[in-house]
Parts: C-alpha cells; sequence; structure tokens
C-alpha cells in the first residue's frame, strides 16, 4: 500500500522527448489509469515507475521512498505486461513463485501464496500447466498471479488486455475492478483504450505527445473535458466538433456556420462574449441531439439530412449532414428514418462545450 | 460413371457438354501416371536416393565390406571377419588415437560452448559497430581450416614460434615451450586452434537463439528479483538448452571425426601422439595402403558417433515434448 509521486518527470531519448513534465499524485490505494494515442508516453512513464527505463529528468516516490536510482527488482512494485511474459519453460506454479523464490521467500510461504492466488484468480486447476497449454485468458490470469502473490505496493498494468478479443476483455475488465477492490493495492494501468480508462480508473490521466492533458474521474473527463483533445478521446462515438462563428444578433449570442445557427446557452455566453465575431469550435456529443420536437425551444433547432443510418439494437446513430458539416447522433432505436431523409435536430443546451480555435482549450 | 459433371449443365437444360478431345494417347499415359501418388512421389524422391546412394550409402557399405576383408593397395583381399577391429584395438597407437578423440571432443566442445556462449550474450547487447563485429567474428569460420592452421602451425613453430617470443618477453617464460613437439602440448594445441575456429558458430547460432526470446521476460525476471546471473541460469539458459544441444551434436559429429587440422598441425606426431581416429585411420588405409585395416579404424566413430547423437536427439524430443 503506498502512494506514487511524480514530480516534473522527463524521459527523453536521443532524439524524441517522450515524456513532458509529468506531475501525478496518486493517492495509496487508488486505481488510475494513463491512456491516450500510441506514442502519447504512457507506457514509457510506466516503465519509468517499473524502473525499466530511465528517467532524464525528475523524481518518482513510492510511499515514502525516492526510487530513481533503486533496481526494479528494489521497488516492490509488480507488472503485468502486454504479452504476459510467461516464462515458458516453468509450469503455471513456477511461474507465479519465481519471484518469491528468487526473494527467498520459506517454501510453505510460497505455497501458501500460489495457492491463494491461483484460488482467487480461478486457475487452481492449471497449477501443473505450461504457458503454452493455456488459452488466452488463462495466460492474463496467470500473469495477473504472478503479481499479487507478492503482495507489492504498486501493481503496474501495461495494456494487459489488448491482446484478448473483445469478449474476453470485458469479461477480464470486470475481473480486474473485481480484484483491485479486493486488494486494496495502488494500481497504476496503461491503455489506448478510452472505454478500459473509463471503467477501470478510479481517475485517469489522459496524455497526448508526452504531456498531461487532464486528469480526473471519468464523468469529469466526459463532462467537462479540459480541451479538444479529451473530449474528443473520451466517448465514443467521438463529439461532433463543429467550427462557428459567434455573433451578436436580437441581444443574444448566436454560434453560426453555414446551414447551422444555434443560440449560445445561456451558461457559456459570458465566456463567450470575448470570442464575438471569432470563430470557435463548437462540441456537442452524439447524445445530446434528438431528433426535433414541437417543445423544443426553436433557437437550439436546426435542419439536417440523414447520411448514413446505423442501428446498433440498443439505440441508433444516425451520421447526418447540417450544411457544410457532418454531424452523428445517437438517437432511441424507436427512430425511424431512411438516408437523405430531411430532419430537424435539437441540441441540449447545457451539454454545448466551446473551445478556442487556437489553444483547443475549453471555453 | 456417366453422371454429369457438378456445377455442369445436365439435359433438363438442352445442353451437351463437349470434353476437350485429348489430342495424342501418349501424353495421356504420362499424365495419369503422374497422377499416381506413389509414383510421383518415386519420382520425385529420385534424384535425392540417387545422389544419397552414391555418395553416402555405397561409400558407407563399401567401407563396411573394406573392414571386413583384407584388402590392401593392389590387393582384392577375402574375407577375414572382425580381424581387422581386433588388431585396431591391440594396437597401441590405435589405443593412443582413440583415447586422444574422446579428450580433443570434450574440451574443444566443452571450450567451444563456453566462450561462444560468452561471447554470444556480449554480442547480443547494443553497442555502436555491433553489426560490424558479429560479422566480423565470423571469419575464423569462413576462413579455409587448412590455412589458418597453417598459420597457427607458424604461431607453435619450434623456432620462431611468436607465441613462445611474446611469453619469454613478457617474463611469463624462461626456456621455449615445445607447442608442437611434445605430446601432450600437441593436443592442446590443437584444441586451441579448434576452439578458435568453431566458437565463432556457436557464438552465431546462440546468438540467434538468444534473440528469439522475448525481451519482456528478462524484465519481467528483473522484476521478479532475480540479478544477472539468476537471469541466465533460470530464464535465459533454459530457453537457450533445445538450440544449444543442436550446436553441440553438430560440434560433436565434426570435432569427433576432425581430419584436416591435425593433419595440418601435427601430421599425427610426433611419434604418433596427436592422431585422431580419422587421422590415424587414413595414415595406416591411405598412407600405408592397408584399406581394410583403416576402414576398421574409422569404423570405430560409427557406434560413439550414433550414440551421442541418439541421446541428444532422445533428449531434445522430450524438451519439446514437454
Amino acid at each position: 500500500m503506498a502512494q506514487v509521486m511524480m514530480k516534473d518527470l522527463n524521459k527523453k531519448y536521443d532524439e524524441v522527448h517522450a515524456v513532458k513534465d509529468v506531475n501525478l499524485h496518486i493517492r495509496d490505494k487508488e486505481f488510475i489509469v494513463l491512456v491516450g494515442p500510441s506514442g502519447c508516453g504512457k507506457s514509457t512513464t510506466l516503465r519509468m515507475v517499473a524502473g525499466l527505463e530511465e528517467i532524464t529528468a525528475g523524481e518518482i516516490t513510492i510511499g515514502d521512498r525516492v526510487v530513481n536510482d533503486l533496481p526494479p527488482k528494489d521497488r516492490d512494485i509488480a507488472m503485468v505486461f502486454q504479452n504476459y511474459a510467461l516464462y515458458p519453460h516453468m509450469t503455471v506454479y513456477d511461474n507465479m513463485a519465481f519471484g518469491l523464490k528468487m526473494r527467498k521467500f520459506p517454501k510453505v510461504e510460497i505455497q501458501k501464496r500460489v495457492q491463494d492466488a491461483a484460488e482467487i484468480l480461478g486457475i487452481q486447476e492449471l497449477l501443473k500447466r505450461k504457458p503454452r497449454q493455456l488459452s488466452g485468458g488463462q495466460r492474463q490470469r496467470v500473469a495477473v498471479g504472478r503479481a499479487i502473490v507478492r503482495h507489492p505496493q504498486v501493481f503496474l498494468f501495461d495494456e494487459p488486455l489488448s491482446n484478448l478479443d473483445a469478449k474476453l476483455r470485458v469479461q477480464m475488465r470486470v475481473e480486474l475492478k473485481r480484484l483491485h477492490e479486493r486488494l486494496e493495492t495502488t494500481a497504476i494501468y496503461v491503455t489506448h483504450d478510452q472505454v478500459e480508462a473509463m471503467t477501470l480508473g478510479d481517475r485517469v490521466v489522459v496524455m497526448k505527445d508526452g504531456w498531461i492533458q487532464q486528469v480526473g474521474e471519468p464523468l469529469e473527463l466526459y463532462g467537462k473535458p479540459a480541451n479538444k483533445f479529451v473530449a474528443g478521446f473520451i466517448g465514443s462515438p467521438a463529439m461532433n466538433f463543429v467550427d462557428v462563428k459567434v455573433a451578436d444578433a436580437n441581444g443574444a449570442l448566436w454560434a453560426e456556420t453555414q446551414g447551422l445557427r444555434v443560440k449560445v446557452p445561456p451558461i457559456h455566453t459570458s465566456r463567450l462574449v470575448p470570442y464575438k465575431g471569432q470563430q470557435v469550435t463548437l462540441g456537442v456529443r452524439p447524445e445530446d441531439l434528438q431528433l426535433a420536437s414541437g417543445s423544443d425551444p426553436s433557437e437550439y433547432v436546426f435542419d439536417a439530412v440523414v447520411d448514413v443510418v446505423e442501428p446498433l439494437g440498443s439505440e441508433i446513430l444516425l451520421d447526418l449532414r447540417a450544411g457544410n458539416s457532418t454531424i452523428v447522433a445517437r438517437v432511441e432505436p424507436t427512430v425511424r428514418l431512411k438516408v437523405h431523409e430531411k430532419t430537424r435536430l435539437a441540441l441540449t443546451p447545457d451539454r454545448a462545450h466551446f473551445f478556442d480555435l487556437k489553444t483547443e482549450l475549453a471555453i | 460413371m456417366n453422371k454429369p459433371i457438378a456445377g455442369g449443365a445436365g439435359s433438363a437444360a438442352g445442353l451437351e457438354v463437349v470434353l476437350p478431345h485429348p489430342r495424342t494417347t501418349q501424353p495421356q499415359r504420362l499424365t495419369r501416371l503422374l497422377e499416381n501418388e506413389r509414383a510421383l512421389a518415386a519420382l520425385l524422391l529420385a534424384p535425392a536416393v540417387v545422389i544419397l546412394g552414391t555418395f553416402i550409402a555405397y561409400p558407407f557399405i563399401m567401407g563396411v565390406w573394406l573392414s571386413l576383408s583384407s584388402t590392401s593397395v593392389g590387393n582384392a583381399g577375402e574375407f577375414v571377419g572382425v580381424k581387422n577391429f581386433a588388431k585396431a584395438w591391440n594396437d597401441s597407437i590405435f589405443r593412443t588415437a582413440f583415447g586422444n578423440t574422446f579428450f580433443y571432443t570434450f574440451w574443444a566442445t566443452l571450450f567451444k560452448l563456453t566462450l561462444g556462449m560468452w561471447l554470444a550474450l556480449l554480442l547480443n547487447r547494443h553497442f555502436r559497430g555491433k553489426r560490424i563485429v558479429r560479422a566480423s567474428m565470423l571469419l575464423p569460420f569462413i576462413v579455409p581450416t587448412v590455412l589458418s592452421t597453417f598459420a597457427w602451425r607458424w604461431m607453435f613453430d619450434p623456432t620462431f614460434s611468436v607465441l613462445n617470443w611474446l611469453l619469454f618477453r613478457a617474463d611469463l617464460i624462461t626456456t621455449k615451450l615445445p607447442f608442437l613437439s611434445d605430446g601432450t602440448y600437441g593436443m592442446w594445441c590443437a584444441i586451441v586452434v579448434n576452439t578458435w575456429r568453431g566458437m565463432p558458430f556457436f557464438a552465431i547460432t546462440l546468438l540467434a537463439g538468444l534473440q528469439t526470446i522475448n525481451p519482456d521476460l528478462h524484465e519481467a525476471s528483473s522484476l521478479d528479483g532475480a540479478n544477472g546471473w539468476k537471469r541466465f541460469w533460470y530464464v535465459t539458459w533454459p530457453l537457450l538448452k533445445p538450440v544449444t544441444i543442436v550446436v553441440v551434436v553438430f560440434s560433436v559429429i565434426q570435432t569427433f571425426s576432425d581430419f584436416q587440422l591435425i593433419y595440418v598441425l601435427t601430421g599425427g606426431g610426433p611419434a604418433n601422439s596427436t592422431h585422431l581416429l580419422a587421422t590415424y585411420a587414413y595414415q595406416v588405409g591411405v598412407a600405408t595402403g592397408l584399406l581394410g585395416e583403416g576402414a576398421a579404424i574409422s569404423l570405430f566413430m560409427l557406434p560413439v558417433l550414433f550414440v551421442v547423437v541418439w541421446l541428444q536427439l532422445r533428449y531434445l524430443r522430450r524438451m519439446e515434448g514437454a
């Protein structure tokens, strides 16, 4: 059990500045997820915590020890690798026992810990097998087992589910969450899958190009993205972005572009005043758009033409065109619309987002 | 069997299928023969069988026959049973050569494996000029044995030995070492040259084996608390074992039946003290002309090599099955 602190953490390879000034305080028992597109520095950050990469500048503290110069084995951490990294020549039991054996634990203790972990993960039957005789999901469990027998202060997960098929991934995701609730060990989890990040993380760290973009609880990231990147990265299908001009008419602010004109919702009005006459980016999530009914206030309604209909069963995704913009809306499965059909969309005013065109920061 | 071909038009459609008419009967018979799997298999195997038969099976059977006969140059000879084998076994030079062969093979293979492994582990690291070093390391292996052995013989020369000169200058010796003029020294010299020559093959093969090991395993084991030596012992070495066994089998076969190196370096001397089975068999069979006895001597290698190869391959198969 320990907190992990990263202070002004930097990693430079010859040409590449992979991690830039990362500051992060991971609380004790917290499950934190680093998420971002490939090359964003999330794995490098994790590997610096593990001690597999040297730290170019900055400081990492685990518990109350600065670990910069400690070798991986002395950092009291355990890591689960993307391809599991199980020792192919050892049985499942030996794979799990190896770390304890290297640390000279007594045999009885090793046996007890491996048995306990096997029970938690439901792999008692597999202890005598070799990794190649296991399925992907079973290997994954063994890899997790190898980490938990050590009772480390921190668990590190490097995209542990990305080699599993979609169905198994969902199942293992739930199991990992349950496991964390049971073991209450601090965990740092790296993934490029925003759904994994949202479902697993107590808090989520979004990274891009080596910079931290935003740190927050999943719903906070979803509801109040700090910038356009986070807004577009979190959520599927992604948020719609339309470049609009802020115009002043009839004593109110309007966001307008060709074929689309909506009123700036009251909660945004004061912040958008300085942008009068300028371009900004309007962001609307697909579920914040509905087919307009008579009761919708007309200033939030606009015309659109259906391009593609994607029925998903529980919902329908509509790809529409409004003026020059393409927009995705998530609507009720009962909606019956055909391609090329004209319709009217209404946006939920207090869920609209505005971003500065240059800095891409939320306004 | 006049059913309509599947997918072809039936009579119901009012159409008839016209099959291409064979122009001649000759190619058709050949085609039919090739359609027969047994005939085709025999045909495809034939070239290999002819080559193996001519260059391996025939000389081998010929050798066995010779070893059981009293053939010598200019004398067809007759069947004499195991007399040649018995004679060889009671020959003190043969016994020395027999012992030498084991001694030579054991030490040379051990050195090649140890040094080759060490070299492979070094070369598996990242450093500047890695490729060039890796490629140039193969040089001893590429240079023809006879050539490089001549160079070594010159270095071991009783009068002009550069090694003696160096050791003397370094104050490590006071009198010249009798490199090739003493049987024991001669044997060790041969082992040194064989190691020098064979080590690159070990290193390159083991290096290839090392590169198939997932680097994550090293990271995982370093997190598991294994230091460098333990990582090698518990992770690298077990994973490298299959490759190692294959290289060792090859090396044992080649070293056990080595000829060129001894032939050029010492010629079996001084006083027949550095003969291996192959060089002694050559001396008796070809140089002296006693073909029967020479064949018998060389055939002593067969059961030994057979057992070695069988043991190692069995071990390998068990590892793969596990």
